[in-house]
């Protein structure tokens, strides 16, 4: 298990220093000057200012000296905030975890409850009814969501404000608002997964042994049932940990989603390839983290490379 | 599960009364006597040798003071701020300045002279690179300091008569120059405090965190939370610190116009930084004692890359201007109550706005003729504007009247920012949308930038009549005869028409009527010391 572990994180520090060279290379072909404004700048302090970023240098170079910077623990300067990348991600990160692992947790909570609901009741009422709010909750995006939960929702309930970061309240809507896509796509995966268990003969075995369907359910369906889902939830959740550009904007949230979008509008590059970074690195993490929790729910996978 | 229910019952409670018990946030910051700003993003930095934005002017002006300072209601009007008087001499080439006696850096030591000399080396230092340092170019000298072309900083035009003293020679005549030193660029700098935390010219360092934060203005640095606000508190040091009415003030980096209106009207601040157009109704029927429309020291116009061969016949130029309809643009568009512009230059001060740029489609379409296009020999060409839906629909409605009116076939390009800041430098468009805000209330600030070869000018345009008659406003020995020479410059910029104006901007936003003498100014660079709010 840990020669596996090992190897898998081998394999995700490659593919972290692929996706790094690729965007280095990438956001330097974009068209426009990190340093121009609307206002000009006098040609000789724009190239004291490229001087002082290396951006004089042909990119092999300017990629030799980032990486080495990394290895020193120094992502750089950000072109445009004039304050360390490490420093806007260490201060956008924690707004980041708490508004991912709320809305991972408004996410897990609704959608796999109403996946397994609606696989039990299959064919009825409730599992249209849920499938539905699951079709509905996948096809809306976050723009339409968000504003309509801040302008009906928040307005009417004293303790919840419309937009702002301060109190765990600040933490709700903008959880449901992230958290309703991956909810809805977990329902989905959930129920396929519940009623491909329940059909198994080992379920129809246990109820004519008379095991009563609590039991069914607790004991033997849940465990094989959610396996697709963990799967999703992986990834899934680093997605929300790294931030939403459009729920932190409708919510006022000081995290890590609009680093991506603004960075790139910039050509703030140190920033840009900073976050890149973290992403990456979540993503391999997430994706080890999900294999593990599947290996231990499936002992089957134990044996398995 | 039951047993869960009180649990859930409790945590929810719990959180329910602390947050229930609390008022709205502007009315227990009106209680605290603490002012809350929308401030579209967040700052660049607040070095202001640094940044070079009007949002971090408006952070800036409240924790750093220059020369002079802005009185609450007047624009042009200098007060007293680091300096208690001043004199320039006869044609407003030379000025001294005599500081405050009593002025104190936030840290209780004294402003002297050496903070102004040490400030406007740093900027000026080539090597510090500030992207900012040609609004000192006025300075003489300052130039070729810049440019590394002097070493010797001594030669520059600005000296220390003694500790309190501070003589600026200017490269020309500069009646305005109080209204300069208003501006963040010029303000003092506390040398004490840069280098306590690295060389002069080094760039990014740490000084500026709230807890190495020196400033010498009405209020001090408390807090800077990335992305979610900034803090500051009254500076007990300030040399004038009685007038200071407000505690505090928190800046909100609220990037999303629409968010902004809806934490307004959710009482969370007093004060908006804009408002979106489509609001503007809404926000009139709703509150109209809260809506503030003013006129902003800016100007929208559309550019001609004049090297383009289908626009080196002026009278193309004139029919294109002639056939905009400016006030049916801003009163079905763009909706921000903004003023029909004739002229680039607003009406500032003694300068008043020309009457050239009007709408008249009969005779835009006679020039059309004349420079040899009908309408079976249109003109095709192609405007470029940024990715915004905003933008779109107004180059759309351009779009559509210069269709109607003349024998041309309009095409709209998109532009994400940087790459439209681009193509207008490297002239690669043919007619492009742009705009310019004033950096201080006079009409150099307009009119400099068509200069030859200046790096704002990005038509192609160049005309040595036009250079000299705004080198001879700077060495004009009166007020009234500069005011003459640079009308006659910007009367002759508008005969040529290298860009034609569309509107002058205005300042929508919102404000909680507690909020006390803060008046309408051109540049919004509200002195925030005389602000009160009323409990």
């Amino acid at each position: 298990m840990l020669s596996v572990i090992l190897k898998r994180l081998g394999q995700g520090i490659v593919v972290v220093f692929c996706l790094l060279a690729i965007t280095f290379c990438l956001i330097r072909l974009m068209p426009g000057d990190p340093f121009t404004d609307d206002k000009s700048i006098p040609e000789h302090i724009l190239e004291k200012n490229r001087k002082d970023f290396l951006l004089d240098r042909p990119v092999p170079v300017q990629f030799a000296a980032y990486v080495g910077n990394l290895f020193k623990g120094n992502m750089g300067i950000s072109l445009k905030r004039s304050r360390s990348v490490s420093q806007i991600i260490g201060q956008s990160f924690p707004a980041s975890l708490i508004l991912g692992l709320t809305s991972m947790a408004v996410a897990i909570l609704i959608g796999i409850p109403a996946g397994i609901i609606a696989a039990l009741k299959k064919n009825s009422i409730i599992d249209y009814g849920t499938m539905i709010i699951a079709m509905l909750g996948i096809s809306i995006p976050t723009f339409v969501i968000g504003p309509l939960i801040a302008g009906y929702i928040a307005t009417s309930i004293p303790f919840l404000k419309v937009a702002g970061w301060g109190d765990p309240f600040d933490w709700l809507l903008p959880a449901i608002t992230l958290g309703a896509a991956t909810g809805a796509y977990l329902a989905r995966i959930t129920r396929g997964g519940m009623l491909e268990v329940i059909n198994q003969d080992y379920i129809r075995t246990a109820r004519a042994k008379g095991v009563s369907t609590k039991d069914i359910i607790i004991k033997h369906s849940i465990r094989g049932g959610i396996i697709p889902a963990i799967a999703y939830v992986g990834p899934a959740f680093a997605m929300l940990l790294t931030g939403s550009f459009v729920v932190e904007t409708i919510f006022q949230i000081p995290g890590m989603g609009q680093h991506f979008v603004n960075a790139a509008i910039d050509r703030d590059f140190p920033l840009l390839q900073g976050v890149v970074i973290l992403f990456g690195s979540l993503i391999v993490v997430a994706n080890l983290l999900s294999d593990i929790v599947l290996v231990l729910l499936n002992p089957r996978l134990r044996d398995a490379n | 599960m039951r047993q869960y229910i009180p649990l859930a019952i409790s945590f929810i409670g719990i959180f329910g009364l602390t947050s229930c018990q609390d008022e709205a946030p502007v009315e227990k910051h009106t209680q605290n006597n603490i002012l809350i700003l929308g401030n579209y993003n967040e700052p660049a930095g607040l070095d202001h040798h640094v940044v070079t934005g009007v949002i971090e002017s408006q952070i800036i002006s409240s924790i750093m003071e220059g020369l002079c300072a802005q009185h609450p209601s007047k624009d042009g009007y200098p007060l007293p701020g680091a300096a208690e008087r001043w004199e320039p001499n006869e044609d407003f080439s030379e000025w001294t300045f005599y500081l405050q006696k009593d002025g104190k850096w936030s840290d209780g030591k004294p402003v002297t002279t050496e903070d102004f000399l040490f400030a406007y080396e740093r900027i000026l230092h080539p090597e510090f690179s500030a992207k900012y340092a040609s609004m000192l170019y006025y300075i003489e000298n300052a130039e070729a300091f810049n440019k590394g072309e002097i070493k010797d900083f001594s030669k520059v035009g600005v000296k220390a008569i003694d500790s309190h003293t501070l003589h600026i020679k200017l490269r020309a005549s500069m009646p305005f120059l109080t209204e300069l030193t208003k501006h963040y660029t010029w303000y003092p700098i506390a040398k004490h405090a840069v280098l306590k935390r690295g060389a002069m010219t080094e760039k990014y360092t740490d000084w500026t965190d709230p807890e190495h934060y020196v400033g010498n203005g009405p209020f001090k640095l408390t807090q800077w939370r990335f992305n979610h606000k900034i803090e500051v508190a009254k500076n007990p040091h300030y040399w004038d610190v009685k007038t200071v009415k407000l505690d505090g003030i928190q800046f909100l980096p609220i990037t999303d116009k629409y968010t902004e209106a809806r934490m307004f009207y959710n009482d969370q601040m007093h004060i908006t930084e804009r408002l979106a157009s489509e609001m503007i109704e809404y926000a009139r029927k709703k509150s109209p004692e809260r809506l503030r429309e003013e006129l902003y020291l800016g100007t929208d116009f559309i550019r001609f890359n004049v090297t383009d061969e289908k626009f080196k016949d002026p009278k193309v130029r004139h029919a294109i201007s002639l056939a905009t309809n400016r006030k049916l643009l801003i009163d079905k568009i763009i909706k921000g109550g903004e003023k029909p512009a004739t002229g680039i230059t607003p009406t500032i001060g003694d300068y008043k706005a020309l009457n050239i740029a009007k709408h008249d489609p009969e005779e835009a379409r006679k020039l059309m003729e004349e420079a040899g296009y009908s309408d079976s020999k249109k003109l095709k060409f192609t405007l470029t504007t940024v990715d915004k839906d905003a933008h779109k629909t107004k180059a759309e409605a351009l779009q559509d009247m210069w269709e109607k009116a003349l024998p041309v076939e309009v095409s709209i390009t998109q532009r994400e920012w940087k790459s439209y800041q681009d193509i207008m430098s490297k002239l690669e468009y043919e007619t492009i949308t742009g705009g310019w805000i004033g950096d201080f209330p006079d009409p150099t600030t307009f009119l400099d930038m068509w200069r030859a070869g200046d790096g704002n000018n990005r038509t192609g345009w160049a005309n040595p009549e036009y250079d000299a008659l705004l080198n001879k406003a700077e060495k004009a020995g009166s007020p009234k005869e500069r005011i003459k020479l640079l009308n006659k410059a910007e009367t002759l910029f508008l005969k040529d028409m290298p860009a034609f104006p569309v509107y002058w901007a205005t300042h929508v936003y919102l404000i909680r009527p507690e909020v006390k003498n803060w008046h309408p100014l051109i540049l919004k660079n509200q002195p925030y010391k005389f602000v009160w709010l009323e409990k």
